[in-house]
């Protein structure tokens, strides 16, 4: 099968870009890899980047807030970032939730928030840096 | 004047505007029409006297002065007759343009031109009646002739004002569009948004997307939305608020809404809003503290920051 999402590690970070527009069973794809991938690395966070996306419907609102709770019983939270103005407002319009899983306006700003999210949690840095 | 109001109602590029008065059917009657305005400019001075009372009389024109109205009158007549004579309304037509351009702005009313140039037809209509009154068939000839070119010079006077108008309002309506709504960035990752007046559908949905094309283009982390001078809005405009709101957080901004009215309140209650996704502050100020601090900064007293960093 063709990946239609890059999964890179980060520090201790995963970074999940997609890259076209995915269907259903490719969401579904996604999720399981996320989710037996970020338990192997020992990340404490995923950041999942849809800027390509143009339409973000239901299935994959609930799809993608599932598996922010699925990472998050592996232990790590999960950011979704690069969401379009457009894609936002429809989400917005139809009613769409993500129940909670915090978004960013880019990777950068996503990375950030890990960051200080990280360094809140633990009160030290990481003994990577 | 209702019934001229009316008629023009409808979108006037739908309507089509003569641009030329037709040709007189043949040749006697181009003789007639010559006949007719030799007649007329004869005697200028008399009519343009009859009509300049009648005008005021009627009330037209108030806002220029009489001077003024005598000249215009004067202009005006000259085109008319051309027109009349030779069925082209080229000059007309530009005439009619620039003195809409000119009396517009200057608070003449539709119904003020449009009653001035019926005036004149009367008064014209009138001296020829004096004038081929006698003969039954001449008189029949004359006004055959003269009274269709008479109606579409009026008709197109009309149009042209009517247009002009149209054309002021929507490029009145452009400048308000896009003064309307400006997006304020009062620090780094902080925006303010002020409303002042109404919010119609149209100019909510412009304000969604200035307001996350702006998000993203300033990277914004906080904006602050003040809606002091908006009194009320109905209820899906409300809706939309609440759901750009939703669509910034998607992008990663917090949207803090300030200044709301009772009757927004009571409107946004009524809609059902959910307030934990809605943060509201009571003012302007009270947002822009709120902001300062969801970006981590304090805002405190000179003096007061020089004794903290003394201090440490």
């Amino acid at each position: 099968m063709q990946k239609k999402t890059t999964i890179l590690q980060l520090r201790n970070y995963l970074v999940a870009t997609v890259q076209t527009t995915l269907v259903d069973q490719d969401f579904i794809t996604l999720r399981d890899r996320l989710v037996s991938q970020v338990g192997n690395s020992r990340c404490t966070g995923v950041v999942l980047d849809v800027s390509e996306l143009d339409v973000l419907d239901s299935f994959c609102v609930r799809t993608l807030s599932d598996m922010a709770r699925m990472i998050r019983l592996r232990g790590a939270d999960m950011l979704i970032v690069g969401i379009q103005p457009g894609v936002a407002f429809s989400m917005a319009q139809l009613g769409l939730d993500l129940d909670g899983v915090p978004t960013a306006l880019d990777l950068d700003e996503g990375l950030a928030y890990l960051d200080s999210k990280s360094r809140r949690s633990s009160g030290r840095i990481p003994a990577w840096h | 004047m209702s019934t001229s109001n009316e008629k023009f109602d409808s979108p006037l590029s739908d309507l089509e505007l003569p641009t030329a008065i037709e040709p007189p059917a043949d040749r006697a009657s181009t003789a007639i029409l010559r006949e007719i305005v030799a007649h007329l400019r004869q005697r200028r001075a008399q009519l343009l006297e009859a009509w300049a009372s009648r005008i005021s009389e009627a009330g037209f024109l108030t806002a220029m002065s009489a001077e003024e109205v005598l000249e215009e009158c004067g202009a005006m007549y000259d085109n008319y007759l051309a027109a009349v004579e030779t069925g082209s309304s080229k000059s007309l037509d530009s005439y009619a343009h620039e003195l809409s351009e000119r009396t517009v702005t200057r608070g003449v009313g539709t119904h003020e031109v449009v009653g001035t140039v019926l005036l004149l037809r009367d008064v014209l209509a009138k001296s020829l009646y004096a004038e081929y009154g006698q003969n039954q068939d001449n008189l029949t000839r004359v006004l055959g002739a003269y009274g269709p070119a008479a109606s579409r010079i009026a008709t197109m006077v009309a149009v042209g004002f009517v247009r002009e108008h149209e054309h002021i309002i929507r490029q009145q309506q452009e400048a308000m569009r896009k003064l309307s709504t400006p997006v304020l960035t009062i620090h780094e990752r902080l925006l303010i948004l002020p409303i002042i007046g109404i919010l119609d559908p149209q100019r909510a949905r412009q304000l969604t997307e200035q307001l996350l094309e702006a998000i993203r283009s300033n990277r914004a982390k906080v904006v602050v939305m003040d809606l002091t001078g908006v009194a009320t809005m109905d209820a899906p405009v409300a809706n939309n608020l609440v759901q750009t709101v939703g669509a910034a957080r998607l992008l990663g901004a917090e949207v803090i809404i300030t200044g709301v009215s009772p009757e927004l309140a009571r409107t946004l209650v009524t809609i059902g809003v959910d307030l934990e996704k809605l943060a509201t502050v009571g003012d302007l100020r009270g947002g822009i503290e709120r902001a300062a601090r969801l970006l981590g900064y304090k805002v405190v007293p000179i003096d007061e920051t020089t004794t903290d960093t003394a201090t440490e």
